[in-house]
């Protein structure tokens, strides 16, 4: 017998359930119980940078929408930096902005939504710049283990068109499920992303 | 920076489990592309105790109106660690689950077992310095699903933890010794390593119960642990 390596044994991970929203956002379940709530509003009126809607469908295999899944976001500030200390980059953290947020599926419409600021470019491996993006995180009944991807922006052409992520995947079609199309409402910038389970437009999902 | 460590899918389900029968239309069918951590990977949102309640960790009382919730009263505790062994410090855990009859406060949870008045079924804490965390509940029911005609859930409480990083993020379910529906259970069966099943089994701590009031479980949790560099290429921001 070699030596013994000591390391702990992951935890496995199991669905979160049809009744997630109990637990992560109690009022879609249908009560109110804590004084603070985690939701899709990400900004505050003190929060810099431009103001934008990132909303979208979660696909099932038939074009369903997935009316019960979760979806949260994580993304950098207008800057390019990530509110956490493992984010060594010399740029501002904004205070009025944790980069975090967390939207159910509408139980109607199948929609997410977020309303958040459009990030800054970030610093990506061996020193090439990502283009500005959000990491999503999916979870619902049926899934297993959360499934992550990223939203990039339709109106970055030039910055997608380099960056290292996006052209890791080598389909053309493929690489664009990770673009949010971008259009105004009511005077406001929309993206639109949806999350594609199977199919033609299959999201590519990340192994992180 | 340092990156985290590989899912290990040993452990951890697959997408596709047909006899979880939910999974088959909500899994990718094309591989999932594998991407080494960069700064959106390892950074996660922070939480504290601004964010939580002073009763968020008691779901004894913290839905009570006017009495305590029916049913077996518990305590879970444990700490989260990572694979290095070392404890993940002031993360957020989330927990949620079914009152004592395997009913959930959820507007779509039609099962006939009755609400309970003073129970809501959700609560969270931060773990401390040490990585550990405590709560109180009352032991949740089995209820049946429709999975197979005769399916039943063995009594379970759903925990939701961040970790450091982003990609370190858990959704997972605990499960209590002696149970004999754990067995049966097609979303137990996701996992195919027993041991791996076993983990998420929680053990009864009776030194850890609260005499003449309130016995006690323990439940560790691992997260993926982060890779020291031996040997660092240069990398962002640095
Ligand atoms: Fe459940």
């Amino acid at each position: 017998m070699p030596q013994e390596l000591n390391y702990l044994k992951q935890t496995a991970s199991q669905t979160a359930g049809p009744y997630v929203h109990i637990g992560l956002a109690p009022g879609r379940a249908g009560f109110d119980i804590f004084d603070h709530n985690f939701g899709h509003i990400m900004v505050t009126p003190q929060t810099v940078g431009e103001r934008i809607i990132i909303e979208g469908l979660v696909l099932d295999g038939t074009g369903t929408p997935m009316r019960d899944a979760l979806v949260e976001l994580w993304q950098a500030n207008a800057a390019g930096k990530y509110n956490n200390p493992a984010d060594t980059q010399n740029k501002p953290i904004d205070p009025h902005f944790r980069g975090w947020g967390r939207s159910p599926c509408d139980f109607e419409t199948g929609f997410y939504r977020f309303e958040t600021i459009k990030p800054g470019q970030v610093m990506g491996r061996n020193g090439k710049p990502m283009a500005p993006h959000v990491s999503l995180w999916i979870v619902a009944r049926g899934i297993n283990i959360g499934l992550q991807t990223r939203a990039y922006f339709s109106d970055e052409e030039a910055a997608n068109a380099a960056d290292p992520i996006l052209n890791l995947v080598e389909q053309d079609k493929r690489r664009k499920t990770l673009i949010a199309s971008r259009s105004e409402r009511d005077g406001q910038a929309v993206y639109r992303f949806d999350i594609v389970f199977q199919g033609e437009n299959e999201t590519v999902f990340f192994d992180v | 920076m340092s990156e985290f460590y590989q899912w290990d899918r040993a452990i951890q389900p697959k997408a596709f489990t047909p006899d979880y029968k939910t999974s088959v239309l909500r899994s990718p069918k094309a591989a999932l592309l594998s991407l080494e951590n960069s700064l959106s990977e390892v950074t996660g949102p922070v939480f504290n105790h601004h964010d939580i309640g002073p009763l968020d960790h008691d779901l004894i009382r913290n839905y009570a109106h006017g009495g305590d919730p029916i049913g077996e009263r518990i305590i879970v505790h444990g700490r989260i660690l990572d694979e290095n062994g070392r404890p993940v410090p002031h993360t957020l855990i989330e927990f949620w689950q079914a009152n004592a009859g395997g009913r959930y406060r959820h507007k779509k949870d039609t099962y006939l077992a009755p609400i309970d008045p003073n129970f809501g079924g959700c609560g969270r804490c931060l773990s401390d310095d040490n990585g550990a965390y405590f709560f109180r509940t009352i032991k949740p029911g089995p209820y049946p699903w429709r999975n197979y005609v005769n399916s039943w859930r063995p009594a379970h409480i759903h925990f939701s933890i961040f970790g450091s990083g982003f990609s370190q993020r858990l959704i997972t379910q605990m499960y209590f010794e002696g149970d004999p529906l754990i067995k049966l259970c097609p979303i137990v069966q996701t996992i195919t390593d027993p041991a791996a099943v076993e983990r998420l089994i929680a053990p009864l701590d009776l030194n850890a119960s609260v005499p003449l009031d309130t016995l006690a479980y323990r439940f560790d949790i691992v997260l993926r642990g982060t890779r020291s560099t031996l040997f660092e290429n240069r990398l962002e921001g640095n």
